[in-house]
């Protein structure tokens, strides 16, 4: 896992969905954050720098 | 270097902001910053006044001081006087810091006493449910300014300038990478260091006045807040949409709590 | 005890706090209480402390608030309108608990009033001028030489009962010069600042009360990394909602006080063996009562004087007793009407309860509470 979400401190403001330049993050029917397509991941980190509560984070190195 | 998340008081998260409220970015940046100069733990306060803003304070892992409404720099300069070798940060937003704690602002910038004051500024007072601060643009809509607000807004790093602060920026949530950077030079300026931070409100700006999402209102930062190298290459017309970034402005200037501590030499009090 | 200086009450006031270890302050001037400040300025930075002059009064608390978080025992001095202006910040330190004194040398108002005039018509406003319920710890002097003892014990109940403490000064005493002689250091028993008596990875948290329920919050710096808020918080600092921890603390605020009330009322009295009258006096007032009580002693009265050290909290068993002892009270002071209230209200009938209100901007002269004295002892004993 390169992504690592904490559900309980998301609120499902869709910031990270919308920043994602791969489309690897969406909503799920729970209105929380969730990851679609990993493998698309380029480890950009443009999720994680605004998430403002603090559920999502990049493993870069795990990615190397 | 360690982890930001390593300053955070994870037993008190999640947090009480908002969907997409843009405290938690700046609050975030704050620690990176912290992280990035390796300040010590236990040698660094986080004061806060109050309004949404101002409950960062809670969250952050530092002795943590949240205080009234528009007084968090008072507060702030006791401690820093009393204890010079602490690192001390401010947290406050628009209203605490532009309003009611304005007076406070440009003595603390006058004296240029070495605290880092990072202004989180959603152009709203969030707490409160959305009326007008002195920041909110002209023609904005707040529940006290039903009609569009026409009262003239402050430029709070024009502000801090003219009141002689020594260290000056503006940052955005947007550009949340680079104002990792603006923080961490503010802090480490030996002098009062004033880094006004755009953040979005969407709950009680963003819907008000038809701004869209949180992701939406964090692209509109995107455009309108631009390098100042950029903005100085722009037209006097041009630049009235526009706000600069970065560092705008520093200066050199003796510190309070070092000048003060001259005061206890020759008075014979550094031997008492 | 040192030799004998000629000093000012409020300069006597100044270092009675800066003996009893204060060693920051911050306030704005105003008159007639900037000798203190004048005072700190001069006297702080030899002892290694700090004095800065802030850009209004409610700077001036809230720089004494942080400093005192930060482990320096703290002080600011004011007068009415700058006492109006510090009052949130005075609740603060009351929920917060973080140790200060606030000095009011009262002169007359409301608002600009009579600048230079004396009045003694803050007595209510120090100890319900910050909104909510809250304790109060008020002192007032009467003496230059009590100026130095009122402000060691300030310092030392705020430090004690880690609260807000006000001395209640008054423009005669606060302008008054006498010949005192001062205690010397080693005279003087000072309160240290409470520290945690536990360590982080013994689960020390900041507000647990201890026995006298007081807590020991740490001060910064100290590698507590303790949260410090005006919300009401539960023991580890931090916010609560909980209904149950709200009553709690509030309770505990007053009972950390309330607990020790008799110890902390201070008060003289005199003449009061065969006293049938008795005139409760306090500050600058009681100066002038005591004359005219000796006075009217003179005359053949059987009159008394409890002068009050304590204002707040209010001596309520001390004024219990004095109704059942006297068959009338008479209550003199420099303002429409304040102190008396509570006197008639402890004294429950028991006593014959008589207000002497000055608000001319004038102190008493001996003779008017002389006349009424004799005026009251006429009353009581038809
Ligand atoms: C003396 C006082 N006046 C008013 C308030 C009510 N109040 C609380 S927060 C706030 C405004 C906060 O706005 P801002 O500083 O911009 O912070 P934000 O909530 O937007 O982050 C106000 C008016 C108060 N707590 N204290
Ligand atoms: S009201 Fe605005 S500032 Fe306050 S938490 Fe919500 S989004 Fe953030």
């Amino acid at each position: 896992m390169i992504i690592k979400v904490n559900a309980r401190f998301c609120k499902g403001c869709n910031i990270c969905v919308a920043f994602c330049p791969k489309q690897v993050l969406a909503l799920d029917s729970m209105g929380k954050v969730c990851v679609v397509d990993e493998s698309a991941c380029i480890g950009c980190g443009q999720c994680e720098l605004r998430c403002p509560d603090f559920a999502i984070r990049i493993n870069k190195e795990e990615k190397a | 270097m360690r982890d930001y998340e390593t300053f955070f008081r994870t037993n008190r998260l999640p947090h009480i902001w908002c969907p997409g409220c843009g405290h938690g970015i700046a609050m975030k940046a704050i620690a990176k910053a912290i992280a990035k100069l390796d300040l010590d733990q236990d040698k660094t306060v986080i004061v806060s006044g109050i309004g949404c803003s101002s409950r960062a304070s809670g969250y952050m892992d530092f002795d943590t001081l949240h205080t009234a409404h528009g007084r968090a720099l008072p507060f702030a300069t006791g401690i820093k006087l009393a204890n010079p070798e602490l690192n001390v940060i401010v947290i406050t937003g628009d209203g605490d810091c532009m309003a009611i704690g304005g007076n406070h602002f440009i003595h603390a910038a006058r004296r240029n006493i070495d605290l880092t004051v990072i202004l989180f500024n959603n152009n709203i007072y969030g707490m409160t449910g959305g009326q007008a601060s002195p920041l909110t643009p002209v023609e904005k809509k707040a529940t006290t300014a039903p009609y569009g607000t026409f009262d003239r807004p402050f430029n709070p790093c024009e502000v801090a300038k003219t009141a002689g602060a020594t260290y000056i920026a503006r940052g955005t949530a947007f550009h949340a990478a680079p104002l990792v950077d603006l923080i961490a030079q503010g802090i480490q300026n030996k002098g009062f260091s004033f880094i006004e931070t755009l953040v979005q409100c969407p709950t009680s700006y963003g819907r008000r006045n038809k701004m869209g999402s949180a992701a939406a209102m964090l692209k509109d930062m995107s455009e309108t807040v631009i390098p100042l190298a950029a903005y100085n290459r722009l037209s006097t017309e041009e630049r009235n949409e526009k706000l600069p970034s970065g560092v705008l402005h520093t200066d050199v200037f003796p510190e309070y709590a070092a000048e003060y501590a001259k005061i206890i030499k020759q008075a014979g009090g550094d031997k008492a | 005890m040192s030799e004998a200086r000629l000093m000012q009450g409020n300069e006597a006031c100044a270092e009675g706090a800066v003996a009893a270890g204060v060693r920051f302050f911050g306030g704005y001037p105003i008159t007639p209480s900037t000798e203190i400040a004048e005072y700190m300025a001069v006297n702080l930075p030899k002892v290694g402390g700090n004095f800065i002059q802030m850009e209004d009064e409610i700077a001036g608390i809230g720089v004494i608030l942080g400093a005192s978080l930060a482990g320096k025992k703290a002080l600011t001095a004011t007068s009415g309108p700058g006492f109006s202006l510090k009052q949130e910040l005075i609740g603060y330190a009351a929920i917060a608990e973080i140790p200060a004194v606030i000095v009011n040398v009262q002169r007359m108002g409301p608002s600009t009033g009579q600048p230079t005039s004396p009045a003694q018509a803050d007595i209510m406003q120090a100890r319900w001028g910050t909104h909510g319920d809250h304790p109060m710890i008020a002192l007032s002097p009467w003496t230059v030489r009590e100026s130095f003892d009122v402000a060691v014990k300030a310092v030392n109940y705020s430090e004690r009962f880690r609260t807000p403490v006000i001395i209640l000064l008054d423009e005669v005493v606060g302008h008054l010069r006498e010949r005192v002689e001062l205690p010397s250091a080693h005279e003087i028993e000072i309160y240290p600042r409470r520290m945690p008596n536990t360590t982080k990875a013994q689960g020390y948290k900041a507000y647990t009360p201890m026995e006298d329920l007081v807590p020991n919050p740490a001060n910064f710096g100290t590698g507590y990394r303790i949260h410090c808020t005006g919300l009401v918080h539960d023991e580890t600092g931090f916010p609560s909602g909980s209904p149950k921890v709200t009553e709690q603390t509030i309770h505990r605020l007053h009972e950390k006080i309330m607990r020790v009330q008799d110890e902390i009322t201070h008060y003289d009295e005199f003449f009061m063996d065969d006293a049938e009258i008795a005139v409760v006096a306090f500050g600058g007032t009681a100066r002038t009562a005591y004359a005219a009580v000796e006075a009217a002693r003179h005359a053949g009265q059987k009159v008394g004087m409890v002068r009050m050290m304590t204002i707040w909290p209010f001596a309520e068993n001390v004024m219990r007793n004095l109704a059942k002892r006297v068959k009338g009270i008479l209550v003199p002071e420099m303002n429409y009407g304040q102190y008396v209230y509570e006197v008639e209200r402890a004294a429950a009938a028991q006593a014959r309860v008589v207000s002497l209100p000055k608000y001319d901007a004038e102190v008493f002269t001996p003779d008017e509470i002389k006349q009424a004295i004799e005026k009251l002892a006429a009353e009581v004993a038809k």
